[in-house]
């Protein structure tokens, strides 16, 4: 069914459809809406039996996800940037005892200076958890997403976000179409737990492992998410054919046929990035762009094919290693270390600095001509930089760099 | 379940780990003697029968304990419970009423009419001489033990002392009665007013392989006391052996009683009980150095006995006595001061301790007699085979539970040597001592004290002084047993250990430890009520 | 006056077990098919308190709920020695998670039991001092104030003994740890069994493993009741107490019988019964044997410490009515 809600509440109703038996809420923004459309859904007995635990932390809202998923219960929670971070202890834990809990995560940035805005800084941050990582591009998707998701978390009984951009998704009213219970009830079996607390076959989990067999342990997670790499396409075409639309996947190209320049992105930067380059398209560039919907597992093969004809790749991400430069650009070039072509590095729309078209437009101009630093920042105030740096130069002292930079400024 | 590698294990799957091996110390169960049983005469199994009792099976109770003593309602009236004494609740509240139990067990029995069981005769005739406590012990064992017994006794009446020198209102003669019909029950003749003259030819007419005598001491000793012709002077064991007669001794008034032992106060109170309006007991020391039990001087004080502390008597006159008065030297003997006072008496009655009547033994070679005793070897037996004694006639402590523990010892003996063998006494364990106990675990629970009969009617009637418990009462006080250095099945060694490494095996079937898993930290030991753990070095 | 059966049994209920009581009266641990949760061939040391009360407790439990029982888990020495791969010690279905989280993971489970209709299987939270007082209280907090329907049990022995005895916010005045090597400071303490009362759940006791019974007792109480409960058991630790393995229990006995650690039980917030003490001993008695206080006693003794400590055993003592009038 079709319907023009926002996308905080397109996620709340396909969540709901996936019939989680244990929601986990605690308030951060940008996700906020999400547990409150739940909290609604469930008070309103459409979801049912569900119990909706109002807990007291995000490290208490992976717990509580934890031991429910243990117990053999479909489990779900939704977070965002410090509330990531908080909880990061519990995500390697979920990832490590192997429970597939499904959450959401409205990207956003990571203080300080504390920002309530996007960028990916908050996922980026937990790559190495243990957890599949999915970018949704457009409110369609991250609704589709989490039926996939919790598709994909219980076959590999592994946890799973979904990344969806902060406010760009979460706020925005789109049209989206809604499933009907039917048709996720048929893509999403009930859950058939691998392993579960239970007096009837109790089992010990969580044991203390050794140097005898921590190796083996992590190979063996390393293994499994490897393996998801082959279910995530299997799930993205069943999820075609059940619902006729495209959504997963490991990485989708748009108009790289004949492109020398291939644009890499993540998530909702990816309908500018397309829009961009459409324009550069009429004006005869060949150009084209690689959404990448699968973070983790990286798919290194999807990738290094998605990319077999470019003569340069342009990085487009909404973060950063402070210190190295892109995250994602790092990934890329590892994808395809044989082929000896630049990766240019664009960072962008940090701390939900907007990316235009027209930014973007001019910064690809400059890399098809090989004509760019190898680590850009979009719009970046150059001038106020440089003031700032002259400034630390003359004046050795510590203290928070923003706040010399809004002295500067004001 | 598909359990992920590691990270999930199967149910109490450390069994695979033997921590037994950390163990630098062992724990192992053991049986340690209870101050109880080390103390009793008579060789009861005082903690063993306590065990029944405890759980109310009053008749095992009472089985248990007449395998080693077949008077336990006399013994609990008369014994002066050395038990009691020993015990180790003494150092935590006060002594278990071992004698009380006894006695209510002992009553018990006589009301539900239990008997001994019978065993089948092995041939042996054994002749026991005299009826008293050592001789009727000494029957029971023989009898238990297969032994066709026969029983000579001089007087009328069986009972020895426990019928003739105990006044009745300390054991009623009902009692005595039914406890030795009992043990006559078990098939022994018993031969009444039939003094044994001459032992070896009633050894031999009577086709005897054995015998055991156990005639007692029953002469009053005298002393030299310079005396007028009209006093009237007595001695306790004749006072006492007439009130079972047809008439009672006459006392006179005024009595005065010299000596200062267990005879002297039972002597006094029977005085008071006849009649007398004063009862005097002149004695050469203190109260400190007094032979005589306390409690009963405390009885008989309160039944208006009187006492000279410090006092010996030079001279008797017609109607009075003449008192010289002691002092206790730095030694602590009784010297005399010179200083004199005058009692007025209506007779004198010396308890002064009894003798042994050896006429029997004249003309029996080997046996050997020194200091007025019999002298036995460790086997009870005289210098003359096939002849044991016990009893008052040999030389040790006279009381009527020591008399009926020398009857059982002689009657095993008795029964190895007709079997040409030895008797060899199960080895006890180390003693259990107070500190092996870790006493925090015993409920509070001060002693119960037995009724006691009214003043006025104790000094005007023979009726039973101390009352009995009820069985609710006789139930509780067996409860407050600690079970010193034997195990009780308290669970606590199960319990406690942290490595469930202790195996309980079932009631009455103890435990065992699980050495496989036993890290030896010793808390079973640490906190076993009653000491029946130790903790051994463990051997490489 | 009605009939009074004799009410002695020789050791009563002090004891393990006790063959005279009637066998429905008698402690869990005393019976020949207990469950031993906690199983042979765990690592803890020789004579470990905590080894005991997990054990005392577990099997209550299972007692209780015909042993339909779910246990999460923190961080610490009982998750340490009992977990390690390859081999488990629990006989009962049981997760560890993480070293702050227990309280919270076993909400989950609630939860989970709760949508799956399983009204029947109870849930157990449990975890040292450190996990409880210090990097789980927000958890723990949490779990009682949502009053989820767990039993949190915090086994206290006072430090942090896994990592080599460090200070907890459960750590007494004056004992010294790896972090207090002076002896720990005189500070306000954190007193749980307290602030969970505050929460005002329905059920609060404290226990310790010298008093099996009372143990029992409170477990099977707890396990009757719905909603948030928290036992906090006293466990004592001969490795980060420094007294011998076998004086665990008279360790923990003594805590009681001074005053030191009262034991009681309240429901919403109320004290509802106290354990009273036997007879009351000085607090040097309990302090003596323990190394962790040797510095109290020499090189010289500090009689100006053990006046606080006694008059904080005093105030318990007045607080909870602790001897009988």
């Amino acid at each position: 069914m079709l319907k023009q809600i926002e996308g905080s509440r397109a996620v709340a109703e396909a969540v709901a459809l996936c019939r989680p038996e244990v929601i986990c809420a605690y308030p951060i923004s940008p996700q906020t809406h999400i547990v409150e459309a739940l909290g609604e859904i469930v008070s309103s007995g459409r979801l049912a039996p569900c119990e909706f635990v109002n807990v007291e932390s995000e490290f208490a809202a992976m717990s509580v996800a934890i031991g429910a998923s243990a117990a053999g219960a479909r489990a779900y929670t939704a977070t965002a940037s410090q509330g990531l971070l908080y909880m990061a202890e519990a995500l390697f834990n979920a990832s490590g005892l192997g429970l597939p809990i499904v959450m959401t995560v409205a990207n956003r940035a990571i203080g300080a200076p504390i920002n309530i805005w996007n960028d990916h800084t908050d996922t980026m941050s937990q790559r190495d958890c243990g957890w599949i990582q999915l970018f949704a591009e457009n409110n369609q998707e991250a609704l589709d997403l989490h039926v996939i998701a919790f598709r994909l978390a219980e076959e590999l009984s592994l946890p799973v976000m979904v990344c969806m951009d902060g406010f760009i998704l979460t706020h925005a009213y789109e049209r989206v179409d809604v499933p009907d219970q039917a048709q996720v009830d048929a893509y999403l079996p009930p859950f058939n737990p691998r392993q579960i607390l239970d007096p009837a076959e109790p089992v010990s989990i969580g044991a203390m492992v050794g140097p005898e067999a921590f190796m083996e342990v992590r190979y063996l997670a390393h293994a499994k998410q490897s393996q998801a790499l082959s279910l995530i396409p299997r799930w993205a075409g069943a999820f075609r054919q059940a619902f006729g639309r495209e959504a997963g996947g490991l990485a989708r190209s748009y108009r790289t046929e004949e492109a020398e320049t291939i644009v890499v992105a993540l998530g909702s930067v990816l309908g500018t990035l397309k829009d961009t380059v459409d324009e550069l398209r009429e004006s005869g560039g060949r150009i084209g762009v690689l959404g990448v919907s699968c973070f983790r597992p990286w798919p290194f093969a999807a990738v290094r094919e998605a990319l077999a004809g470019a003569q340069r790749v342009v990085v487009v991400e909404k973060g950063m290693a402070v210190g190295v430069g892109g995250i994602v650009s790092n990934n890329v070039r590892t994808a395809i270390s044989t082929r000896p072509i630049p990766v240019y590095d664009v960072v962008a729309g940090l701390g939900g600095r907007p990316i235009t078209k027209a930014s973007l437009a001019a910064v690809l101009q400059r890399a098809m001509t090989d004509d760019l630093e190898l680590t850009t920042f979009l719009d970046l105030d150059r001038a106020l930089v440089e003031k700032v740096l002259r400034k630390e130069r003359e004046v050795r002292r510590s203290g928070p760099i923003a706040e010399q930079v809004l002295k500067l400024k004001g | 379940m598909r359990k992920p590698f590691a990270i999930t294990l199967d149910p109490g799957s450390s069994l695979a780990n033997h921590t037994g091996t950390w163990r630098t110390l062992r724990p192992e169960y053991v049986d340690r003697l209870p101050p109880c049983n080390a103390a009793c005469p008579a060789g009861e199994n005082i903690q063993g029968w306590l065990w029944h009792a405890e759980c109310g099976d009053y008749e095992a109770a009472w089985r248990l304990l007449t395998e080693q003593n077949p008077l336990p309602a006399t013994m609990g009236r008369v014994c002066y419970n050395p038990c009691e004494s020993a015990c180790n609740r003494g150092a935590l509240d006060e002594a278990v009423g071992i004698n009380s139990i006894e006695r209510f067990l002992g009553d018990e029995a006589i009301k539900r009419g239990w008997q001994f069981e019978k065993n089948e005769l092995n041939g042996k005739r054994v002749l026991v001489v005299g009826a008293g406590p050592t001789g009727l012990s000494a029957a029971y064992h023989l009898a238990r033990l297969g032994h066709q017994v026969q029983v000579r006794e001089a007087g009328p009446l069986a009972g020895g002392m426990m019928r003739f020198g105990i006044p009745k209102y300390r054991l009623p003669r009902d009692v005595l009665d039914a406890e030795i019909a009992r043990i006559l029950a078990l098939g022994i003749e018993l031969k009444l007013n039939a003094k044994v003259t001459n032992l070896l030819e009633e050894k031999k007419n009577g086709n005897f392989d054995a015998v055991f005598l156990g005639v007692g001491a029953h002469i009053g000793k005298r002393a030299y006391i310079p005396a007028g012709t009209s006093m009237r002077m007595l001695d306790a064991v004749s006072v006492l052996r007439s009130m079972e007669g047809e008439a009672p001794p006459l006392l006179g008034r005024r009595v005065v009683v010299y000596g200062g032992g267990n005879t002297a106060l039972d002597v006094a109170r029977t005085a008071k009980r006849l009649g007398a309006t004063e009862s005097i007991i002149v004695y050469r020391r203190t109260r400190e150095k007094m032979p005589a039990h306390d409690f009963e001087l405390e009885e008989a004080l309160q039944e208006g006995v009187m006492v000279k502390w410090l006092s010996t008597i030079k001279q008797a006159g017609e109607s009075s006595i003449l008192v010289e008065k002691m002092r206790l030297d730095a030694t602590g003997f009784p010297q005399p001061t010179g200083e004199y006072e005058t009692l007025e008496t209506d007779s004198v009655v010396l308890a002064l301790g009894q003798d042994v009547d050896l006429g029997l033994l004249d003309g029996v070679p080997g046996l050997e007699v020194k200091d007025g005793s019999v002298q036995i070897g460790a086997n009870m037996m005289t210098g003359h085979p096939g002849v044991f004694a016990g009893g008052d006639m040999v030389p040790g402590e006279r009381t009527v539970t020591v008399a009926v523990g020398h009857g059982k010892k002689a009657a095993r003996h008795i029964d190895a040597w007709l079997r040409a063998t030895a008797y060899e006494k199960k080895p006890s364990g180390e003693p259990a001592s107070f500190d092996r106990l870790n006493p925090w675990y015993y409920s509070d629970a001060p002693k119960i004290v037995r009724p006691q009969l009214d003043l006025i009617r104790r000094q005007s009637t023979f009726d039973e002084v101390v009352g009995g418990l009820g069985e609710r009462n006789a139930l509780f006080e067996a409860r407050r047993c600690l079970s010193c250095g034997n195990c009780f099945e308290c669970d606590n060694c199960y319990g406690v250990c942290p490595d469930n490494a202790v195996i309980k095996r079932g009631p009455g079937k103890r435990y065992e430890f699980n050495y496989d898993y036993c890290k030896g930290c010793g808390l079973c030991a640490a906190e076993c009520p009653c000491g029946a753990i130790r903790m051994v070095p463990e051997a490489l | 006056m009605t009939f009074q059966p004799v009410k002695f049994y020789q050791t009563g209920t002090f004891t393990v077990g006790n063959r005279l009581l009637p066998a429905e009266t008698r402690s869990v641990q005393a019976n020949m098919r207990r469950t031993n949760s906690l199983n042979s061939g765990h690592r803890a040391c020789q004579g470990c308190g905590e080894a005991l009360g997990a054990r005392y407790a577990i099997d209550a439990a299972m007692h209780a709920t015909e042993n339909r029982l779910i246990a999460a888990n923190a961080t610490g020495c009982l998750e340490v020695f009992s977990t390690p791969y390859p081999e488990t010690s629990w006989q009962i279905p049981w997760i560890h998670s993480l070293f702050g989280n227990a309280a919270a993971v076993a909400t989950g489970i609630a939860a989970a039991l709760k949508v799956k209709g399983r009204s029947d299987v109870r849930v157990i939270a449990q975890g040292g001092d450190g996990g409880t007082t210090d990097i789980g209280f927000a958890c723990l907090s949490g779990m009682f104030e949502r009053n989820d329907d767990v039993l949190y049990i915090c086994y206290d022995n006072e430090a942090y003994m896994n990592t080599g005895v460090q200070r907890s916010s459960a750590t007494p005045p004056a004992a010294r740890t790896a972090t207090t090597t002076l002896g720990n400071s005189f500070n306000q303490g954190k007193n749980l069994p307290w602030i969970a009362m505050a929460h005002g759940i329905p059920y609060v006791a404290t226990a310790t493993i010298a008093e099996l019974r009372d143990l029992e007792a409170k477990v099977e109480r707890a396990m009757h009741v719905r909603g948030a409960r928290y036992l906090h058991i006293f466990v004592s630790c001969p490795l980060g107490w420094g007294h011998p393995a076998d004086q665990s229990i008279r360790i923990a006995r003594l805590a009681k019988e001074t005053g030191l650690f009262p034991v009681f039980e309240a429901e919403h917030g109320e004290v509802t019964s106290v354990s009273k003490i036997r007879k009351k001993l000085p607090v040097t008695d309990y302090l003596k044997p323990q190394r962790r206080f040797a510095h109290l006693f020499s090189p010289e003794v500090r009689t100006d410490l053990i006046a606080r400590i006694q008059e904080g055993a005093d105030r318990n003592v007045r607080k909870f009515g602790l001897i009988e009038n």
